[in-house]
């Protein structure tokens, strides 16, 4: 169970990696518009695994994103801050009942599920616009990325997870 | 020390996570201000490599307008051929050419960030060094940047780090090519001067104070122009003629002559202080 579990996580990386690299980030919608699937990978990933090998693994997905789009680490930063901040978000969006060793993100409800993975999306997002910008007198900016990709991502992600559903785990 | 074992066990995700945060920072912070990291590029072997397959299987359905455009520029330099008054073969004597050119494939290619970078497939081994220039059959394009051995990043003309020296074509008035990284069409000329008679319309070409570029490449024409906040510079908004969005073969070129220029330049500096 435990190597099927690395297996999935595994293959997962590789191919939301090439996914991310080969596809979305070709897509260049209305010129700039670019979803980032591979946070799908921070939502997948199982919630009881250990915390600092999930950091770990987190920061190489972002860093191999990085090495792929020119982007130097700003996908690792991002990411990483993500990863760090999930249990706090699931804590916040799934209440009491992330507490227990029952808890699987297929018994949320939808709300809930599109409410963490929205999270997820708009940390990950204004980290990323953040630093790649750089300039805090181009906060319109950020915020119209942020407001334009987030959204995007979103609506993909959802399409991903609906394909991809982890009804079994 | 009990205490300090105890503080690192208990706060080791937090610490974890600021010590990735602070190391990507770093990274992301040094390029900035200065280039691409040598080492954290897409010239390397495993991204190349997947690059380059994926390229070989999308660039068939792009065959059809790349042989237009070949066959678009062929008329044109037959043309010039033509026009030019004397025989079609001239004999040259290879060692007093200043410039070679390398034929090379775009497989990655990005004008949506701020810092856009194009990875094409030849590299050291096929003699390209950084700060070799790139241009396509319409104009310019960018710098090379890294190599490795099979591969190459090129800062894009669409890049806020990137500056090349241009001017107005049939001029001598310089200025500094920039991108306000605002449209993936438009570069800005900066530092031309107030005195300079500017019209809509007009071709920018490269300046012959690039050690990286022939003169007269074409870039782009003027779109629009205003004068900057001191009143007495332009700032041109230059349309270009590439196509950034669809880039395939492209050009780089060596200039022979610029390893003579850079040291005769590093001693006159050295000579000054």
């Amino acid at each position: 169970m435990i190597n099927n579990n690395y297996f999935i996580n595994a293959i997962r990386f590789v191919l939301l990696v090439l996914v991310q690299v080969l596809i979305f980030n070709r897509l260049n919608f209305f010129g700039f518009i670019n979803p980032m699937v591979y946070i799908m990978f921070l939502y997948w990933y199982p919630i009881k695994e250990n915390r600092a090998t999930f950091i770990g693994v987190c920061f190489l997905l972002g860093l191999t994103i990085d090495f792929f789009l020119d982007t130097m680490a700003l996908n690792a930063a991002s990411t990483v801050t993500i990863a760090y901040f999930r249990p706090t978000i699931m804590r916040f969006v799934f209440g009491v009942n992330y507490e227990f060793q029952s808890f699987k993100l297929g018994n949320a409800t939808k709300v809930q599920q599109i409410t963490f993975l929205a999270l997820l999306i708009v940390i990950h997002h204004m980290v990323f616009f953040t630093l790649e910008i750089f300039n805090l007198a181009n906060i319109l900016l950020i915020l119209k990325k942020v407001i334009f990709i987030g959204p995007a991502t979103l609506v993909l992600c959802l399409l991903f997870g609906s394909l991809f559903s982890v009804r079994k785990e | 020390m009990q205490q300090i074992i105890n503080f690192v066990i208990r706060y080791k995700n937090f610490l974890l996570y600021i010590c990735l945060l602070t190391l990507s920072l770093v990274f992301t912070i040094r390029s900035h201000s200065y280039h691409q990291s040598r080492f954290f590029n897409s010239a390397n072997y495993v991204s190349g490599r997947i690059y380059e397959t994926s390229n070989n299987f999308f660039s068939y359905f792009g065959l059809d307008e790349e042989n237009s455009k070949l066959i678009e520029e062929n008329k044109r330099l037959r043309d010039e051929l033509f026009n030019m008054g004397f025989a079609d073969s001239v004999p040259l004597d290879s060692t007093k050419r200043q410039y070679t050119i390398i034929i090379g494939k775009v497989i990655k290619n990005s004008y949506a960030n701020p810092r856009n970078y194009i990875t094409i497939n030849k590299g050291r081994k096929d003699s390209i060094k950084p700060d070799m220039g790139v241009i396509t059959d319409k104009g310019i394009l960018g710098i090379v940047e890294n190599t490795s051995q099979n591969f190459t990043t090129v800062q894009s003309i669409l890049n806020e780090n990137s500056n090349i020296n241009a001017k107005i074509k049939g001029t001598n008035n310089f200025g500094s090519l920039i991108w306000d990284t605002k449209d993936y069409n438009i570069v800005q000329l900066i530092d031309i001067p107030r005195m300079v008679p500017l019209t809509i319309g007009d071709t920018i070409v490269t300046g012959a104070m690039s050690s990286i570029f022939p003169e007269n490449i074409p870039i782009g024409t003027i779109k629009k122009y205003d004068l900057d906040n001191s009143n007495s510079l332009y700032t041109i908004q230059v349309a270009l003629f590439n196509d950034m969005t669809n880039i395939s073969y492209v050009y780089i070129i060596e200039n022979k002559r610029r390893p003579e220029i850079i040291q005769l330049q590093s001693e006159t500096d050295g000579n000054d202080q």
